[in-house]
């Protein structure tokens, strides 16, 4: 009886290692291989082309968010929740840089000041819907979103980094905080979505009856350039190899004399810059809106995992296959259900692949 | 001969436990000296106190005179002091290229010139630089770990049990690497389990029990030592 149940034991344990490897070795090459069939399929399906084109620029801004994501949990070792509603809180920052506009006791008031006052701000370039004020108006929301971070980061995170809390105690504390920018853009924007510009663009034909705004071009190339910069900052800068170095080991990039609370800082305002931008680009693809935030965390951190955690160019990757996931989905189910598609994809590549499609460490 | 490294009186330890109580330690220009003793004798935990990882409680560290008690590791590395831990040395996604770089962090002149004299201490790195670091063996690995903690060519080199889990003939290759080191001008504080090899290399020893100084000398002196004999060497 003794030497059965030993035997059922050997063989119940040789069968979990052999699922372990199978997982290993055959999950990653098979993800890929579905994910591309998937894909091409999409694209050459006329029914579905055009939805495609529309999840490669949702992509592109997911990329941008789920980059700053991946960076931060690299270098600071917590998933940050608050990442969804500070790109938002971004937007809304650029929004009142460009317009002045705040909410009142009745209704908005506007600053007598405001981008768009400036001459022939607004006016669209080579077919964009907004001008350069817009832009400026990025710049000027990448500055503030980087000093809030830098202020978040001494007030919350640095505590608890001093207190040497558990990664659970990051991430609850980085939720407080996405509650709180969420509870700062209700404040002072209102529950109502804003745009930054109000009217009809129209959307030029392309070939293979495919149709996309020019602000829809100006999101995936503003995506893939941010993904090379982000690459060459993170392989080719001294900065860059220190923040990777201390992906890999903290105390390590401390002995080596790394100053590494000023590369965490360093951190939130590349992070912060990222942020700020997805936002925008996030509002000109859809609008400002306070619980946007929040509903696009999800596909965030999807395409975070599923391109590894710590690689650029894998969050891109990853990001896209969420975004492009959610948006051919229309096709098959009702619009409500795309926050599902995005967890359904997290939760297999959590089961099947932890580590990334790319295999990174974890 | 002056003394580079003082540690007088140490006490510390980690949060409730103390570890050190009252360890004295000194290490002269250009010496190699070793500290051994049994497992939990504080032996790692002495140098992560001088490296300032670990809080002195009491007692004080200088560094070529100057008193450096618990200065945090990067303004250590800045000063002359080197440190290489026993484990997790290096940065296993970085290729040996950029481990190297970040080894010289902290260098305002660039890396450039100090990179090619330490790839020269060891040829075998030279051959492989833009490899991963998390694909050498064991003994390469400590071959880098060392690499990287001469890029700013220390004045004082800590290194915690640096022949721990290698095989029989690395640990001799390494050894002679370490003495090289040495030669080249680098004071060396070793701790070691392999009590034999390590005093047959240094200058001088010390044997650590319980948290305390137990004995010191010459090395050759604690070699033929019948009490560290019996308790460490296994003659």
């Amino acid at each position: 009886m003794a030497t059965l149940e030993a035997a059922y034991g050997r063989l119940r344990d040789q069968l979990r290692d052999l699922r372990r490897v199978a997982g290993h070795v055959i999950a990653g090459p098979a993800l890929w291989v579905l994910f591309a069939v998937l894909a091409v399929y999409s694209a050459v399906n006329p029914d579905t082309r055009q939805l495609f084109v529309v999840g490669v620029v949702v992509g592109s801004i997911y990329a941008l968010g789920s980059m700053g994501l991946t960076l931060t949990y690299g270098i600071l070792k917590f998933g940050n929740f608050a990442h969804g509603d500070m790109m938002m809180l971004g937007g809304y920052f650029a929004f009142f840089a460009l317009t002045g506009q705040i909410l009142g006791e009745r209704g908005d008031i506007e600053a007598s000041w405001g981008l768009d006052s400036l001459p022939a701000a607004t006016d669209g370039i080579a077919g964009l819907s907004f001008g350069y004020g817009l832009i400026i108006a990025t710049v000027v929301a990448v500055a503030a979103m980087s000093a809030l971070s830098l202020g978040i980061d001494r007030a919350v995170y640095r505590t608890l980094r001093r207190r040497k809390s558990g990664i659970v105690i990051f991430s609850i504390a980085s939720l407080g905080v996405a509650i709180a920018a969420r509870s700062v853009i209700l404040i002072f924007w209102g529950p109502d979505p804003r745009v930054f510009v109000s009217g009809i663009h129209p959307a030029k034909s392309l070939p293979f009856d495919i149709t996309l705004k020019a602000d829809q071009m100006f999101i995936l190339g503003a995506a893939v350039t941010l993904t090379i910069l982000v690459s060459l900052l993170l392989y080719r800068t001294k900065l860059g190899k220190a923040m990777r170095a201390m992906s890999d080991n903290p105390d390590l990039a401390r002995i080596s004399g790394i100053n590494t609370e000023r590369i965490i800082r360093w951190t939130w305002i590349i992070g912060s810059t990222l942020v700020a931008i997805a936002g925008v680009l996030l509002a000109l693809q859809s609008q400002l809106n306070p619980q946007l935030g929040f509903v696009i965390l999800l596909p965030l951190f999807a395409s975070a995992i599923l391109g590894g955690v710590g690689s650029p160019a894998g969050a891109l990757v990853g990001a896209m296959i969420v975004g492009i996931s959610q948006e051919v989905s229309i096709d098959y189910f009702a619009p409500g259900y795309k926050p599902g598609v995005a967890f359904v994809i997290l939760i297999f590549i959590l089961l099947l692949r932890p580590n990334g499609l790319f295999g990174a460490k974890a | 001969m002056k003394v580079v490294l003082e540690a007088r009186g140490i006490v510390s330890g980690y949060d409730e436990v103390e570890i050190l109580h009252g360890v004295s330690v000194s290490v002269h220009e250009g010496e190699m000296v070793a500290v051994i003793g049994p497992n939990g004798a504080g032996k790692s935990t002495l140098l992560r106190a001088i490296f300032g990882l670990l809080p002195v409680r009491s007692g004080a560290v200088f560094l070529q005179g100057e008193e450096v008690t618990n200065l945090q590791p990067d303004r250590l590395v800045g000063k002359g002091l080197g440190y290489v831990p026993q484990v997790e040395n290096v940065f296993p996604t970085l290729t040996i290229s950029e481990n190297l770089e970040m080894g010289g962090f902290v260098r305002r002149d660039g890396v450039g010139q100090r990179l090619d004299q330490v790839y020269d201490l060891f040829p075998d790195l030279a051959g492989r630089r833009q490899e991963k670091a998390g694909r050498l063996s064991g003994g390469q690995r400590q071959m880098l770990a060392l690499a990287r903690a001469l890029m700013l060519d220390p004045q004082v080199l800590l290194l915690d049990e640096p022949s721990a889990s290698l095989s029989p003939k690395m640990v001799g290759t390494l050894f002679e690497r370490i003495g090289e080191i040495n030669k080249s001008g680098t004071a060396i504080l070793l701790v070691e389990q392999n009590a034999r090899e390590a005093l047959s290399l240094c200058h001088r020893g010390y044997v650590l029990a319980m948290g305390l100084n137990r004995l010191e000398g010459e090395a050759r002196g604690l070699l033929d030592n019948e009490e560290v004999g019996k308790l460490y060497l296994g003659a």
